[in-house]
């Protein structure tokens, strides 16, 4: 299996993909199935509707709102204002660990508000329940924040959650409460969610804290949500590099350390789709630049401290940040040694995220794996093509809907943190500052492209291609691995990690050389069913549809 | 402590849930639509509901779970979901190929009054439905009752949309499967068949969500009830309905549209509850007990009885769902324990009366609450405020079990964290058995784990 010579022809299978779609559907699908090509990035379709009936991986938009942005943050009570199910379904399941510093600090996470709306509420409007919901919550923990999520019915049956989060507000005097109108029909993924949440976020909780910050180089981290620990890692690798991490977007974070963000002088971006806006807000308001990094995989570890260092532009930063990656390799290298004989020349697969299909192949390349597609559940253009398409996307319906704020220099706080010339010198030193390339630069060519991939693509790509793995989520995990192909969760990490840092990348090699060398893919027919197989083992990877 | 703003003073709320006993109606409708063999459950809302849904399922069943969606935008809610749902049916039939589409509603269609009935109905004017294949639905708004309620509507609408009365009468018994696990349903088929009544199970998840790896993902597993039998349940001689609250709907449907008699029994979960089906299903079977069953039955008692010292007096706090609760707190109280707290979410008088009959006779100390209200972080102040021994519920109970250190027993939905639900029955005498063997071993670890050196005992 798979280097690049033995590729299948794309156009060929970008065909087989479309040709079962009807005629309408099989054009627009074309449109985001794309074969790369590194020098002259092609167009991608990304961030449009979903077709309806098609299996897709996508969720909503409070999913992307409350699910991934606040979710994570642990002293804010959550109310999610609609029928139980929503609040239900987000209820721990994304894995945000977090980690007070007393038994006694709040930490809301285990926990799961809902105003659990009835017929009653539906139909007479739900406001007065919402209040007495939020005015409980407020007895009953007296929390610094409280915030309001709207579901589907909530919108359209107009309840106003802005107006009686501010009333609540003002009634308690001591309680920042706000609301967040992310029903899960605006937008047409997550994506929506992430934009209104960032918007929410940085209306009313950014800036709250003037409170001068100590330390010498002070940064926030945005686009990391705390999954299996991964801002921990970022978190031990900052503190020893010598540098200080104001707020997280939020793993890990809390209401104060968000107030005090502002005080930073420099934002960092790991999830470039869920974050950017906030990334923008904050260098508008207060002139703090934004640059993008990833931490996923030791040597985008290493290469992003130094870029950190090169903004702080300080020779002991700089000495300090390369003895912490000469310290933290050699293990790192150690593991890799041994486990590459076993996973080089290998195939991967990865449709997933906003930024994580991206972030991951580099993951991939330390492990010697290629990987020969993959895509987005709910990215924009620019996370496929880069920030320099960013004036030819066109702003369709479903993206007109969702808030653009008006965000101006701050009159007391805007203080530019580097000059233009600064900014300059530094994105020619290699710094995305303020900008990120995107996905498909780091592709190789012919290698596949698909945004928003469906059930019936996911198994046509897997039987032409047989991948060696599949990187997606919970729903696509057990068919993947029904095929004979093990499905790594990159939502979840199926309950591992962290897979960011130094200690995160051996975790990951660890992972994917016990996925794809697992004796059990060798086990899947019987002795007896055996017999009939050309080679003695299972020939695997069918889906009943595509084969009948 | 994990819940460590849970306070022992209870107070009463009217707009705040909070740690849920119950989820939403959608999710209920989906499982039981997975359960007709060919058929492919749809989600008519917003994008989320399908994805959550088809999570939640995957992680209780560690099994693929396909659904498809209406993907709704703030257009479709705006101007009506009649659009997006005749253009899902138009490609699930083209690209994912199945016999059945099973479409539910969710609380966006509902709020802004999608009628399913005319728009499948339109559907089908239009030529969208090809030859032999059918589109079911049901009504299942998120706002009322909980995920049991939306199992039972989609039973319903399997049952109505299904059954036929050809005037000719098979010899043959419906069961209507209450809310249960695939390893439950196939424990049903295999009393039935031991005890030699012809059955045909409805909705039936075995074979479907505990799907055999073979190198080969089947879109549409073997298992599930076939069109071929849910169209003869009209001509059955008689139903059973396995749970007054998720299945006994289905039946009376049935009796409305074809006359066929129904009766209707608990889940079998305990030594009494299938005592009960048991003898239901030969008396109108119309067949004598085999021994073999009468011998399952006895293994049974006979560990309950050689095991009674452990079980005697043991307080229980329970949570989930009414048609497990009933016959568990049945069987809790036949293994002379105490079941002392019990709460579950889902709504309803019958439920709180068949529960409150039970408890005044046996255990009138029980505190009992279901519906609004009644929720998990009630049930946790209730421990907090008189311990118990043991908490037995679906896996969000682990919190409360650690903070409490009480033993815990995963039992109902959803279970995410332990396999085994799918693949061993909690129903007939073996899954009493199992359940026996479960609590014994729950609580005689405890024992071990803090017993004095002294007293820690070899032979228990």
């Amino acid at each position: 299996m798979g280097t690049n010579t033995h590729f299948p022809d794309p156009s060929v299978v970008r065909e087989e993909l479309i040709q079962k779609y009807p005629a309408k559907v099989a054009k627009k699908r074309a449109k985001s199935i794309i074969i790369n090509d590194p020098q002259i990035i092609p167009e991608v379709q990304a961030n449009v509707r979903t077709v309806p009936g098609i299996i897709t991986q996508r969720g909503c938009s409070y999913a992307g709102c409350k699910g991934v942005v606040l979710g994570p943050t642990r002293d804010i009570v959550n109310i999610v204002h609609g029928p139980i199910g929503c609040s239900f379904y987000a209820w721990m399941t994304r894995r945000n660990q977090t980690r007070t510093e007393s038994l006694t600090d709040a930490n809301y996470i285990p926990y799961c508000f809902s105003t659990d709306m009835q017929e009653e509420n539906v139909v007479f409007g739900g406001e007065k329940k919402l209040k007495q919901a939020i005015q409980e919550a407020y007895d009953l923990f007296h929390p610094k924040s409280i915030a309001i999520f709207s579901t589907c019915p909530v919108g359209l049956i107009g309840d106003d959650v802005h107006a009686a989060s501010r009333e609540m507000r003002e009634k308690f005097g001591d309680c920042n409460v706000f609301g967040f109108s992310c029903e899960g029909y605006r937008g047409v993924s997550q994506s929506a969610g992430h934009h209104i949440a960032n918007n929410g976020v940085f209306k009313h909780m950014v800036g709250r804290d003037n409170t001068p910050s100590e330390g010498k180089f002070k940064l926030n981290l945005l686009g990391e949500y705390n999954i299996g620990g991964d801002a921990f890692e970022i978190e031990r690798i900052f503190e020893k590099a010598g540098l200080t991490l104001i707020s997280s977007f939020s793993g890990n974070s809390t209401i104060k350390q968000l107030e005090n963000s502002h005080t930073a002088d420099l934002n960092v971006i790991q999830c470039h789709r869920s974050i950017n806006y906030m990334g923008d807000m904050m260098e508008t308001k207060y002139g703090i630049p934004w640059m993008k990094v990833s931490f996923v995989g030791a040597e985008s570890s290493a290469k992003s401290l130094r870029k950190i260092a090169e903004y702080f532009d300080d020779d002991a930063l700089r000495a300090q940040v390369e003895a912490v990656i000469a310290e933290e390799m050699p293990r790192v290298k150690a593991v890799i040694d041994e486990i590459l004989p076993r996973t080089t020349g290998k195939t991967a697969m990865l449709f997933v995220g906003g930024s994580r299909a991206h972030h991951y192949q580099d993951l991939f390349t330390e492990l010697g794996m290629t990987t020969v597609a993959a895509g987005y559940e709910f990215a924009h253009r620019d996370d496929y093509e880069g920030r320099d398409v960013l004036p030819t996307i066109k702003i369709d319906a479903d993206s007109k809907n969702i808030e653009e704020l008006k965000v101006l220099p701050d009159p007391e706080l805007y203080n530019p943190r580097k000059t233009e010339a600064e900014l300059e010198a530094l994105k020619e030193k290699g710094l995305e500052i303020n900008g990120y390339s995107g996905m498909m630069q780091q592709m190789t060519k012919k290698s596949l492209v698909v945004d928003d991939l469906s059930h019936y693509e996911s198994e046509k790509l897997i039987e032409i291609y047989k991948p060696d793995i599949f990187c997606a989520g919970i729903k696509e995990k057990y068919v993947v691995q029904k095929m004979g192909v093990p499905l790594k969760q990159l939502h979840s990490y199926d309950y591992g990690g962290p897979y960011t840092g130094f200690e995160g990348a051996v975790n990951f090699y660890k992972d994917i050389d016990r996925m794809v060398n697992n004796p059990v893919w060798k086990l899947i027919k019987a002795p007896w069913q055996k017999k009939v197989a050309t080679n003695g083992v299972s020939k695997g990877l069918e889906a009943s549809y595509v084969t009948q | 402590m994990l819940l460590r703003h849970t306070s022992k003073e209870v107070k009463e709320r009217e707009g705040l849930t909070i740690n849920p006993a119950k989820t939403c109606q959608p999710i209920g409708a989906m499982y039981a639509a997975l359960g007709i063999h060919g058929c492919l459950p749809h989600s008519h809302g917003s994008q989320g509901c399908c994805s959550y849904h088809r999570s939640t399922l995957t992680r209780h069943y560690k099994e693929p779970v396909m659904a498809a969606t209406s993907s709704f935008t703030e257009g479709a809610s705006v101007f009506g979901g009649q659009a997006n749902l005749l253009a899902a049916i138009d490609t699930i039939f083209s690209v994912y190929e199945p016999d059945i589409i099973a479409v539910h509603s969710t609380c966006l269609s509902e709020t802004i009054g999608d009628d399913l009935q005319q728009i499948t109905r339109k559907a089908n004017d239009d030529g969208k439905i090809p030859e032999g294949k059918r589109v079911i639905f049901a009504s299942t708004p998120s706002f009322i009752g909980s995920h049991v309620t939306g199992y039972a509507n989609m039973v319903t609408g399997i049952a109505q949309q299904f059954a036929v009365s050809t005037g000719a009468k098979k010899n043959q018994i419906n069961i209507v499967a209450g809310w249960m696990e695939p390893s439950d349903m196939r424990e049903i088929k295999r009393l039935a068949k031991e005890l030699g009544v012809k059955i045909v199970l409805f909705p039936d998840t075995s074979d479907v969500l505990d799907a055999p790896q073979t190198g080969k993902h089947e879109f549409y597993p073997k298992g599930g009830t076939t069109i071929p039998e849910l169209e003869s349940i009209g001509d059955s001689l008689h139903s059973i309905a396995l749970g007054s609250i998720s299945a006994e709907p289905a039946a009376i449907a049935l009796e409305k549209k074809c006359k066929v008699p129904f009766e209707t029994l608990e889940v079998p979960i305990g030594l009494t509850a299938t005592d009960r089906f048991i003898m239901s299903l030969s008396e109108i079977g119309g067949v004598t007990v085999p021994d073999e069953i009468t011998a399952d039955r006895g293994r049974l008692v006979d560990v309950i009885a050689d095991m009674e010292q452990y079980l005697y007096g043991k307080r229980v706090a329970l949570f989930g769902d009414p048609d497990q609760l009933v016959p568990l707190t049945e069987f809790l109280l036949d293994l002379n324990m105490k079941p002392v707290q019990i709460v579950s979410g889902t709504p309803g008088q019958r439920f709180e009366k068949t529960m409150r009959e039970i408890l005044d006779a046996r255990s009138p100390e029980t505190k009992f609450k279901n519906g609004i209200g009644a929720d998990m972080f009630l049930l946790h102040q209730w421990m907090k405020n008189e311990p118990v021994d043991l908490l037995i519920g679906n896996t969000y109970g682990k919190y409360m079990a650690r903070d409490e250190d009480v033993p815990f027993i995963r039992f109902g939905f959803p279970i995410l964290d332990r396999i085994g639900h799918s693949y061993f029955p909690n129903v007939g005498y073996s899954g009493g058995l199992r359940l026996v063997e479960k609590i014994l071993t729950a609580l005689l670890d405890r024992q071990d784990r803090d017993a004095l050196e002294e007293k820690f005992e070899l032979v228990m």
